[in-house]
């Protein structure tokens, strides 16, 4: 097994243990966001060893430091230190929803492999800015702009909702 | 080398636990946390077919996803927050008008 295979293992059981954690942490949130911050940073590791170093940049940029301290500032504003609702009635629907959840994910697994061409060599900078650079500029143009769109609408909709006190 | 059947499958892994923390959890914060980890399974699997195909066009997807999800997160926690103002909890069981 090659070095970059050892380390894609680290960081996906990395990966999904903090998950896990984010997910089962019933009791503290501020827990469960540094439990996300793993999570991102180990996805981040992943992008590196898949040749997309710019994504991971971002990755860990835009997730680990933008969004992700986003969610900690709400939950510290809010005074969310403890997360203790009572258990929800409708018990066993969980438990079977989980159940079929997993199954699927089994399921999934073990039909995979069967169909996946055989990886290609990549050109040489693949992944880098200056590709990126030229692809974004050029052939996803639009796509690029409409972000800009987007980004727009969800300023001025957290101002709106920041700002205004909407009545009960 | 890394076999692209195991990064899809960490990726399938990645948004089952997802999907079962935003049904099953009950803070709106945990819930937008889930969402989140979904998008970021879904990018993994982007890169790795990128990666295996050797198209850009997975990476420039993953940008838009992470805008996206940049944008998601503004509009809900300001949401989160004017429901937090209005009924002094993040349960989603005390936010239950819509549902039947």
């Amino acid at each position: 097994m090659s070095f970059d295979a050892v380390l894609f293992y680290l960081f996906g059981a990395l990966a999904v243990g903090s998950a896990l954690a984010m997910v089962l942490n019933l009791r503290n949130t501020v827990a469960a966001a540094m439990s996300l911050v793993v999570t991102m940073v180990a996805l981040g590791g992943i992008y590196v060893l898949l040749q997309a170093h710019l994504v991971a940049v971002i990755q860990i940029m835009v997730y680990g430091g933008a969004i992700v301290v986003l969610f900690i500032f709400v939950v510290m504003l809010l005074n969310l230190r403890s997360d203790s609702f009572p258990p929800g009635r409708i018990r066993a629907l969980k438990l079977l929803g989980s159940a079929v959840g997993i199954g699927a994910l089994v399921r999934f697994l073990g039909a995979l492999g069967a169909h996946l061409p055989e990886a290609r060599a990549l050109p040489e900078g693949f992944g880098g800015y200056r590709h990126m650079g030229r692809a974004l500029f050029t052939d996803y143009v639009l796509p690029f702009e409409m972000t800009s769109l987007l980004l727009l609408a969800a300023i001025v909709g957290a101002v709106i909702l920041a700002k205004r006190r909407i009545g009960p | 080398m890394i076999p692209l059947e195991h990064v899809i499958g960490l990726s399938a892994i990645l948004f089952t636990i997802g999907t079962l923390g935003a049904l099953t959890r009950r803070n709106l914060i945990v819930i937008l946390m889930s969402i989140e980890l979904m998008l970021n399974a879904v990018n993994l699997a982007f890169v790795g077919f990128a990666w295996a195909w050797s198209d850009l066009g997975g990476h420039i997807m993953v940008l838009m996803v992470i805008t996206a999800a940049a944008a998601e997160v503004a509009v809900g926690l300001g949401i989160v927050i004017a429901m937090f103002r209005n009924r002094d909890s993040v349960n989603v069981e005390d936010v239950s008008l819509l549902k039947w």
